[in-house]
């Protein structure tokens, strides 16, 4: 599945369902299990109605009414700001960016006796 | 912009292009595939057709190591019996606001169990895989990331192999 249809393109998967939704959101709007469903299903439906390789499927969906999220797509709305526009990429650090301080803590002591085996490559 | 332009999917190769130029940083390196995609059969119905998840979104497991944000090459070994509760995002790349509130928008594990739940889909593999894209070395992704997922997914003998890019 892929909301970047120009950079699937290019990469040229042998099958692809195609859902223009903003980045970060590929499968679905969020917590909306039952959409999200629809559209998962929709899209595997591509393995049977997809016959020659390349070819995508627009799964049809509209994110909203409004279209205004396509202008600026890759900047990020600040919470209680309809106006923001700033670059919402964060700079390329090479440490672990954990969500929240907790899951360090929590990665750091599952890992003081070695490897976990499933963060591979990382350990 | 007009708003026929605004119809259309947003190009985000051009866009790319458009921020680094801005930043003065030389144009990205798209991959271009050439040639035409390798093609592989569905031999089995949705409902009995085994699927192994993999994204890119960033996704990790509470007490596994985050992903870091310079061309990380590793990747995680999700179990797909986890709880969501238990997910979490971390990317440079995108707004990862409401996939940490819902993993599932850029990980559908939880809507696969439904689907298997209710008897559309066969089952989901008990390992799923997640990685960073935005990894510079194109090298990288195809001589050694791809190469280790594609033999990891093929351990788990699945029917499809569903991938969630972001």
């Amino acid at each position: 599945m892929t909301s970047a249809l120009s950079i699937t393109r290019s990469v040229a998967p042998p099958r692809a369902a195609f859902l223009d939704f903003p980045l970060g959101h590929t499968t679905g709007k969020k917590n909306q299990p039952e959409a999200q469903k629809n559209l998962l299903l929709s899209a595997l439906g591509a393995f049977d109605e997809l016959q020659k390789p390349g070819d995508i499927k627009f799964l049809g969906e509209r994110w909203s009414d409004d279209e205004s999220w396509r202008i600026n797509p890759m900047a990020k709305k600040e919470r209680g700001s309809e106006t923001s526009n700033a670059d919402f990429r964060t700079p390329r650090l090479d440490t672990p960016q954990y969500q929240n301080a907790a899951d360090q803590e929590e990665a750091e002591r599952q890992h003081r006796n070695g490897g976990c085996g499933t963060c591979v490559g990382a350990e | 912009m007009t708003d026929s332009d605004l119809a259309q999917p947003v190009d985000y190769i051009a866009e790319t292009r458009k921020t680094y130029d801005a930043l003065g940083y030389p144009p990205y390196k798209w991959v271009r595939s050439t040639g035409e995609p390798p093609w592989s059969p569905v031999q089995v119905e949705l409902k009995d057709a085994s699927i192994s998840l993999l994204a890119s979104g960033g996704i990790y497991q509470r007490g596994q190591r985050a992903f870091h944000f310079k061309d990380d090459a590793s990747y995680r070994v999700i179990d797909t019996s986890v709880s969501c509760d238990e997910l979490r995002v971390t990317h440079f790349a995108y707004d990862v606001t409401d996939a940490r509130a819902d993993p599932n928008v850029v990980f559908p594990l939880e809507t696969l169990r439904a689907l298997v739940s209710d008897g559309v889909v066969g089952a989901i593999t008990p390992q799923a895989f997640t990685f960073m894209g935005g990894i510079y070395s194109a090298r990288k992704v195809r001589e050694e990331l791809a190469p280790a997922l594609v033999e990891r997914v093929a351990d788990q003998r699945p029917d499809i192999a569903l991938l969630v890019p972001v």
